[in-house]
């Protein structure tokens, strides 16, 4: 069975739509975490450490967290290695191209391939930055996300791949969330406006709530 | 009226093809758009030039064998088969580009003539029912609830011109295909091979060379017969859920 999943393009799409769907839901819980740096550094923080101890004592010290970055780390690639093969056959379909040109589909539909290279090339900056440290601006300290996200978004290079980042990703999750339920066979007529909602306000959520936070440290309302 | 055309023209499959220019004078606007073409190829004739190949056959929007990309939209501006469009549609003095299908699964044969035998490949691995032949049967004897018969038959409008293909910035044949899977799989007459009717089809449209699906709406935008882009989700569903009985057994 997974190899008939794999095998069909209409398979393959099942990949992209549930490891999507997977990504989706972290990236929820992902920003509302990341809303508790209005609270104060010792409350954004403390949410860090909480977040290392999740499971304890029945799991063992981040392993919670480690579990989490497996699962993602599997989304990503399944959703990462679709996309390409899926592209490929996309491009192959269609060799040559009309001579008479016009603007086809939404904008959020056609940045769909470069919108997820820009995201995926984000995802590698932004662990580098903020959970490894290596490429952080000014000396990254374990444990104390509160100082090193304000010295992230004190840089303007910071600011600018962050917001362009969140911007490409309200974008990828107004077509991609529709298209996961078209996917999943779960769209209907009936429905059809509820879904697309959902999906604008998934992606009008998810871009605010992130872009909040660079903007706070920008205006000083974090620092 | 009087136009301008730029009309592609290819000799056989393995040529390069490009844009060609031609006038055309005297055009009423209410000849459709393949009597304007047939106009251009008297005068070609006259000429002693080769005329435009171009697929058609009815004439009346039902047979699906005409085809043509008008001004980067199949089957033109109108939504509606090419020998359905007139030229009222256009202005006096348009330039009008006139390009065949575009898809690797449709390969120019000559001019704006495609092969879409890769279509009758689809359906021939399951586009079709299990019945004995002879006297049609009593329609009584298997009621389908209304829903249902509306259903199929909203699908089974698709005359498998390709419009959809050619649209398609992916060269998709995925609303071809579900318009004719969901045409049978929800009538009771295409029950017994309900699942395999799905993977194969599905599984010979990847076969042939058809791109995938990402959504753009494209295709249902194009389609003359009004074939709705859920159509595709439906035969998503049909397709995961046969990829799950199959699993079982």
């Amino acid at each position: 069975m997974a190899r008939t999943v794999w095998d069909s393009s209409v398979g393959k799409k099942t990949v992209m739509a549930v490891s999507g769907l997977v990504m989706l839901a972290y990236l929820v819980v992902h920003m509302l975490g990341n809303l508790k740096i209005f609270f104060g550094s010792d409350e954004f923080n403390g949410y860090a450490h909480w977040l290392r101890t999740l499971g304890e004592p029945f799991l063992h010290h981040e392993w919670a967290l480690w579990i989490v970055r497996v699962v993602l780390v599997v989304a990503v690639v399944a959703h990462a290695v679709s996309a390409y093969q899926l592209s490929r056959r996309d491009i192959r379909a269609r060799p040559s191209k009309y001579v008479h040109k016009r603007a086809r589909a939404s904008y959020a539909t056609r940045t769909m391939r470069w919108g997820g290279i820009i995201l995926g090339l984000f995802i590698v900056w932004h662990i580098l930055d903020l959970t490894t440290g290596t490429v952080h601006a000014d000396g990254f300290q374990a444990g104390h996300p509160y100082q090193n996200v304000v010295d992230t978004f004190s840089t303007w290079y910071g600011n600018v791949i962050y917001i362009v980042a969140m911007l490409a990703l309200g974008l990828h999750v107004q077509h991609g969330f529709w298209s996961a339920a078209q996917t999943l066979g779960v769209g209907s007529r009936a429905r059809d406006r509820a879904l697309k909602t959902v999906a604008n306000v998934l992606a009008l959520v998810l871009t605010l709530g992130f872009v909040s936070v660079p903007v706070a440290v920008m205006t000083g309302v974090v620092s | 009226m009087k136009l301008t055309l730029r009309v592609w023209r290819q000799k056989n499959a393995d040529a390069d093809g490009a844009m060609s220019t031609y006038e055309v004078d005297g055009i009423s606007p209410d000849m459709s758009f393949l009597e304007m073409l047939d106009t251009l190829n008297e005068e070609l004739i006259l000429k002693g030039e080769d005329p435009v190949a171009f697929d058609h056959d009815c004439r009346e929007g039902i047979c699906g064998a005409c085809s043509l990309v008008i001004n980067g939209d199949a089957h033109g501006p109108e939504r509606t088969t090419t020998c359905q469009l007139h030229m009222r549609s256009f202005e006096d003095g348009d330039t009008i580009d006139v390009e065949p299908w575009r898809a690797a699964a449709f390969p120019v044969v000559k001019d704006l003539v495609v092969d879409r035998s890769a279509f009758d490949r689809i359906i021939q691995a399951g586009g079709y029912i299990t019945a004995p032949t002879g006297a049609a049967p009593e329609a009584h004897s298997t009621p389908v609830p209304k829903p249902d018969a509306d259903f199929a038959f909203e699908h089974a409008e698709c005359i498998g011109c390709g419009a959809c293909v050619a649209a398609c910035p992916n060269g998709a044949a995925m609303l071809f295909t579900s318009a004719k899977i969901n045409h049978l799989n929800v009538l009771p007459q295409g029950a017994p091979e309900r699942e395999t009717r799905v993977l194969d089809m599905v599984a010979q449209m990847d076969e042939e060379g058809f791109g995938g699906c990402t959504l753009t709406g494209e295709c249902a935008t194009a389609c003359p017969k009004g074939i709705p882009l859920m159509s595709i989700t439906g035969m998503n569903k049909e397709w995961l859920r046969a990829t799950r009985k199959a699993g079982k057994r």
